[in-house]
């Protein structure tokens, strides 16, 4: 759950010396083999078969045969970029709703829950043990044409501002932009409120103190010290949701139209329905390559280097 | 209004909160209900009948079974393994640290369609009949990720002078391991397993692409959003969600019992 902040290990000079014997010193190469080498088989090694799948052409009569052709990738991106377009755009907004929903939340259990601390974290966890497609088809009947929670949006004119942003159409959520991104803020959620917790957690309430009996306003409280004193949270928790987002199929799938169909959507269908494999392969690098690069900026930018 | 401001993080909190609860009592409330075609997403009439009978649905109960399996193995390999390589990067120096790291961190860095994908290539081109095992290995491999960074935090806060302490004492390095470090461990590697459990159980996409014709519960739910759901998958989530919760309040009860029992007042 948390990539973040394990503390460092100790660094200066081997704690533990194990200098016995060459048996000794193998130790921790036998404790490693068995996991990395099924990582290295089931993780490292299919990512050499796709690229290989991806400068491959031929059909599923004749077979597929290696003939480096790079082209597949032109086609895929002049092809499919709205739909690449459109999976940075609706994981992006998730991701920010998601910071702007959680992070109350996150600061509530944090540091005024008091006792009802246990409880609230429970309930953050609960979406965890109902399945997600339930949870997610649940959502079908939340924003069902007409029912109660559009009715209310519609007569506060909040779907008039989402319309003029595009994100919806007429007086409906179901099958729009609107409803793919409240399902994706949705399930990932929780994975920015545990970081964010997290971090919080581990601020001195002290300091805020101080930071009061210098005649700090709340809100320069909040701006000076809490928010940067978090960053490890909103940096780890960003990511947690904004790459599972950025591949999801299931909710453009469940709650969106053909409009609203992300890369995943044809990652999936190319994969599994088209059986275009060398296309499918060439997407999902094309995407693995995009949101690889932008975390490693990310993680530049925001100064988070220890992130295992 | 001064009231409002003052609370206002507490009910942004609140209110975020409630999102996140309301599906899950849409889904309590709609297993009750009894629809009148073959999609449960209207409210027509109030009805005990799915709950009386919960396995009724063709096949849904034998694809719980199944997923109940699966998770089964895929915590028991992904927590043994995971381990074994937590204990190795806590607790030894060694060359090419830098990059296991790495090697452990990525999957948890990659969009979940793209190691399903890769997975699939691999399992098409060494021709592998997609099904029971071809899921298994996947869930192991994605889990085993976050066993080790549950497991990793646990040990680095071990203080490393206990097992000195049990080697002064002339343990031997198996009985110092199982006598002292594992059950200081423990409770990391519980997390570690449970937290691999859920994902496993719960996992849809890598599934998707991997399993063939073999239906888990996942792909149950994601078959039945087209065909028309039965009003049992609402059951089958709520009974999840209580025993979940049921089970961390036994788990707080006995944790507080504990503290109790060892700081008398």
């Amino acid at each position: 759950m948390t990539v973040t902040e394990a503390p460092a290990p100790p660094a200066s000079g081997p704690p533990v010396v194990h200098k016995k014997s060459v048996r000794r010193r193998l130790v921790p190469y036998w404790l490693l083999l068995p996991g990395i080498l099924w990582l290295v088989v089931f993780f490292a090694l299919p990512l050499v078969y796709q690229a290989s799948t991806s400068v491959q052409t031929g059909s599923l009569e004749d077979g597929f045969k290696v003939t480096w052709h790079f082209q597949t990738y032109w086609d895929a991106i002049t092809e499919y970029y709205p739909q690449f377009l459109r999976s940075l755009l609706y994981a992006g907004t998730a991701t920010i709703l998601c910071l702007l929903l959680g992070y109350p939340l996150a600061y509530l259990i944090a540091f005024k829950a008091g006792r009802w601390r246990n409880v609230l974290l429970v309930l953050v966890l609960a979406p965890f043990f109902t399945s997600f497609l339930i949870r997610t088809l649940a959502w079908k009947t939340i924003l069902a044409d007409g029912g109660p929670v559009v009715e209310v949006l519609n007569t506060i004119g909040f779907l008039d501002v989402t319309s003029w942003l595009g994100m919806t159409e007429g007086d409906r959520v179901l099958a729009t932009p609107l409803a793919v991104v409240t399902g994706l803020t949705y399930n990932f959620l929780p994975f920015m409120i545990l970081p964010l917790y997290t971090s919080l957690e581990r601020i001195d309430p002290r300091l805020h103190e101080a930071s009061g009996d210098l005649y700090a306003k709340p809100s320069t409280t909040f701006r000076k010290v809490t928010f940067p004193l978090s960053m490890p949270g909103v940096v780890s928790g960003t990511l947690l949701t904004f790459i599972p987002a950025s591949g999801d199929y299931v909710n453009a799938e469940l709650l969106g139209s053909t409009d609203t169909r992300m890369v995943g959507n044809v990652i999936q269908s190319q994969f599994l329905r088209v059986l275009d494999y060398p296309t499918a392969a060439a997407l999902s690098f094309i995407l693995m390559a995009v949101v690889l690069i932008m975390v490693t900026v990310y993680i530049r930018r925001a100064g988070t280097e220890d992130l295992v | 209004m001064r009231w409002i401001r003052r609370n206002l993080v507490v009910i942004a909190g609140l209110l975020t909160l409630a999102y996140m609860i309301l599906p899950n009592i849409v889904v309590m409330v709609f297993s009750f209900n009894k629809p009148a075609g073959r999609f449960n997403y209207t409210w027509q009439q109030f009805s005990t009948d799915a709950w009386k009978d919960p396995c009724g649905v063709a096949d849904m109960c034998g694809s719980l079974v199944l997923s109940l399996q699966i998770a089964f193995w895929a915590t028991v390999g992904a927590t043994v393994l995971g381990s074994m390589i937590a204990f190795a990067l806590v607790r030894y120096r060694f060359r090419a640290r830098g990059a296991i790291n790495s090697l452990i961190f990525l999957p948890m860095a990659m969009p979940e369609v793209v190691m399903a994908a890769s997975l699939l290539t691999l399992f098409l081109n060494l021709g592998a009949q997609l099904g029971f095992m071809t899921i298994l290995i996947a869930h192991t491999m994605f889990c085993l990720s976050f066993v080790v960074v549950a497991v990793k935090a646990r040990v680095l806060s071990m203080d490393p002078r206990l097992e000195e302490a049990a080697r002064d004492l002339y343990a031997g390095p198996v009985q110092t391991f199982v006598r002292v470090t594992l059950p200081i461990a423990a409770p990391g590697i519980a997390a570690g397993a449970m937290l691999a459990f859920a994902l496993s159980f719960d996992d849809f996409i890598i599934t998707n692409f991997n399993s063939g014709n073999t239906v888990t519960f996942p792909m149950f739910v994601w078959g039945s959003a087209q065909r028309g759901t039965p009003v049992q998958i609402n059951v089958i989530g709520t009974a999840m969600f209580a025993i979940a919760v049921l089970i961390v309040v036994a788990g707080q009860a006995i944790s507080n019992r504990r503290k109790r029992i060892a700081q008398p007042k």
